[in-house]
């Protein structure tokens, strides 16, 4: 453990001001599923996974795929903290000025391991790392996170039934099951569960926890490295919005930047959860 | 006489062969290695080799995902699914972030024949030219293909690599310490009142058409464009100065292959009379290979026919 539970949940705050900032200084960005992710990303880049932010391209490093590369100011977020750029580099999400694009890039923006956006291929290029390090016999793995309306994607099954022929245990997939798609609930735009049903029928080690719970998340990723023969894919139940009061559970918030109004109102939100946090 | 080998197998050879060589070469390929003729290699090399199954999509992300770490992917499938069903899996996994990997279309063109038009893929060359930063090789020949793949796995970065079922015979190997260089058209014969320009197996149609014109006192230059993209300028130029016509051949869509390479590279560099000869804006059909290569006037007789109205343009 490298993080203690309230350094992560500070950390993951932050992120969340970060994102705030990134995409109301970019007036468009996607805040609602990046806040609903932003808690696994942060316990997997302070608390998991092996990265160096003075190496970022070393040979041996776990990797990670933002899947759901729209949720690109979150990775941006944690990458930040984490030391992989500045901080003060979120103020130019989207910006012709830099290239923290819309989606991650992987040619220009240090940490990010995969260019993804177009959604169902980030899970194949991840099965692709995971099989790279079974064959040449490496010990680093490989973390993804998918959306719950990505895997709508008819690509991301095709990767799953890949992923257990080769019984990637280096293999772990988060899917962000917060409800909610642009077109609305996920249960009434495509349903896809019973998902843990489908999982471990597509031969996957199922585990499902409190996505917005670093002390559950922690206690899953431990499970996984014990996992054997099987990838495993962590289904996290998350509130869309997360951490925003008024972003919570909407699915119009899913592709929309706040106006200034709201915005400082986030910002206040978030702060008094810091103060009370750090205090 | 020449061998007559389809490219296919001689790249189905060259990979099983150049597997020791190179430890980072890794294949993939679609539940068609018998096709593909990947499966030599699967033999010698069976923990590089991956059959993802009937799944192109999810082929080509992981192969994007091997090359980050270092792996050199091959993919393997027919040409209508490596570049049509994956395209947008080519562009935006293979080709945005740049990565090292080759991306196989076998059966490419109506000299599928007998499959019919669902799976004879004319504008393959058309839509992986048009991805940024991605080298489009065609060869032509079988020894030609052995010293492309070579070259193609030692390339750093994107590429497609097309390739053919109809079995053609052998030329380059007449041509005197010949070494294949991406990017560098062949000129196989010496000509001076129009310029024939091909790719893939229509180079030897375009030598016989050669051959049959020049009994009618024309002289036609004959070059081997293996390389689509990058276009070779340099020759293309040359040719269209010194002989001031240009007519492409193909197997594929005259479309945004080839023919359009060449014609837009002309129309801005050098406007010469420029005639596109390959599959019309049309799909395929049932036959055989040869029927079918007729049908679209893909012979000798068809390419002269072109040469002729070709010079009357002049």
């Amino acid at each position: 453990m490298r993080m203690t539970t309230k350094e992560l949940a500070i950390t993951a705050t932050k992120a969340r001001l970060l994102i705030l900032e990134g995409v109301h200084a970019a007036k468009a960005g996607h805040p609602g599923g990046s806040l609903s992710c932003v808690d696994a990303l942060t316990t997997l880049y302070f608390d998991e996974m092996d990265v160096d932010p003075a190496a970022p391209r070393k040979a041996e490093r776990d990797r990670f795929v933002l899947s759901k590369g729209h949720c690109a100011p979150a990775l941006y977020a944690v990458l930040a903290l984490r030391g992989f750029f500045p901080t003060e580099d979120m103020k130019l999400l989207r910006s012709i000025k830099a290239h923290y694009s819309g989606h991650p890039d992987m040619a220009h923006v240090p940490g990010v391991d995969m260019s993804t956006g177009s959604l169902g291929q980030g899970i194949s290029a991840a099965v692709g790392m995971a099989l790279a390090a079974k064959t040449t016999k490496a010990g680093w793995r490989t973390y993804a996170i998918l959306g719950d309306g990505e895997i709508e994607e008819g690509q991301v099954w095709e990767a799953f039934m890949a992923a257990a022929k080769w019984k990637l245990d280096n293999l772990c997939a988060f899917i962000d099951v917060n409800g909610l798609q642009i077109d609305g609930a996920t249960a009434n735009v495509m349903p896809s569960e019973p998902l843990d049903k489908k999982m471990e029928a597509f031969n996957w080690n199922v585990l499902t926890v409190d996505g917005h719970d670093y002390e559950a998340i922690r206690a899953a990723l431990k499970t996984v490295r014990e996992t054997k023969g099987k990838p495993t894919v962590i289904l996290m139940k998350t509130t869309k919005g997360k951490g925003v009061s008024y972003m919570e559970n909407q699915a119009g918030w899913h592709g929309k930047a706040p106006n200034d109004e709201q915005y400082e109102q986030a910002v206040k939100e978030l702060n008094a959860r810091l103060a009370e946090l750090e205090g | 006489m020449a061998e007559k080998k389809a490219t296919r197998a001689a790249y189905g050879e060259a990979l099983a062969e150049l597997g020791a060589k190179y430890p980072q070469l890794v294949v993939l390929d679609a539940d068609l290695s018998a096709a593909t003729m990947t499966g030599a290699f699967a033999k010698a090399f069976p923990e590089r080799f991956f059959d993802c199954g009937i799944a192109e999509a999810n082929m080509t992300g992981i192969a994007a995902g091997m090359a980050t770490a270092g792996l050199k992917p091959f993919t393997n499938t027919f040409a209508i699914f490596a570049a049509g069903r994956a395209y947008e899996q080519v562009r935006n996994s293979i080709a945005y972030p740049g990565m090292n990997v080759t991306v196989v279309g076998s059966h490419g063109g109506p000299s599928v024949g007998e499959d019919g038009a669902t799976h004879q893929m004319m504008e393959d060359l058309a839509l992986m030219r048009a991805v940024p930063g991605m080298t489009v090789v065609n060869p032509c020949d079988a020894y030609e293909m052995r010293q492309a793949v070579e070259a193609l796995i030692l390339h750093e970065g994107p590429a497609y690599l097309r390739m053919c079922r109809y079995a053609s015979e052998t030329v380059t190997d007449a041509i005197p310490g010949y070494q294949f260089a991406l990017g560098k058209g062949v000129v196989l014969r010496e000509g001076g009142d129009l310029s024939i320009v091909a790719t893939g197996i229509t180079v030897q149609m375009a030598l016989a058409a050669a051959e049959a014109l020049a009994a009618e006192g024309i002289s036609a230059r004959v070059i081997d464009i293996h390389t689509v993209k990058p276009l070779d300028e340099e020759l293309i130029l040359r040719a269209a100065e010194e002989t001031g016509a240009v007519l492409t051949v193909e197997e594929a869509s005259v479309i945004g292959g080839l023919g359009g390479a060449v014609a837009e590279f002309l129309g801005e560099h050098r406007p010469v009379p420029v005639l596109r000869h390959g599959v019309p804006d049309a799909f395929g059909r049932s036959g055989t290979a040869a029927q079918v290569l007729d049908y679209f006037g893909l012979n000798p007789a068809g390419i002269a026919e072109k040469a002729r109205r070709l010079l009357k343009l002049k």
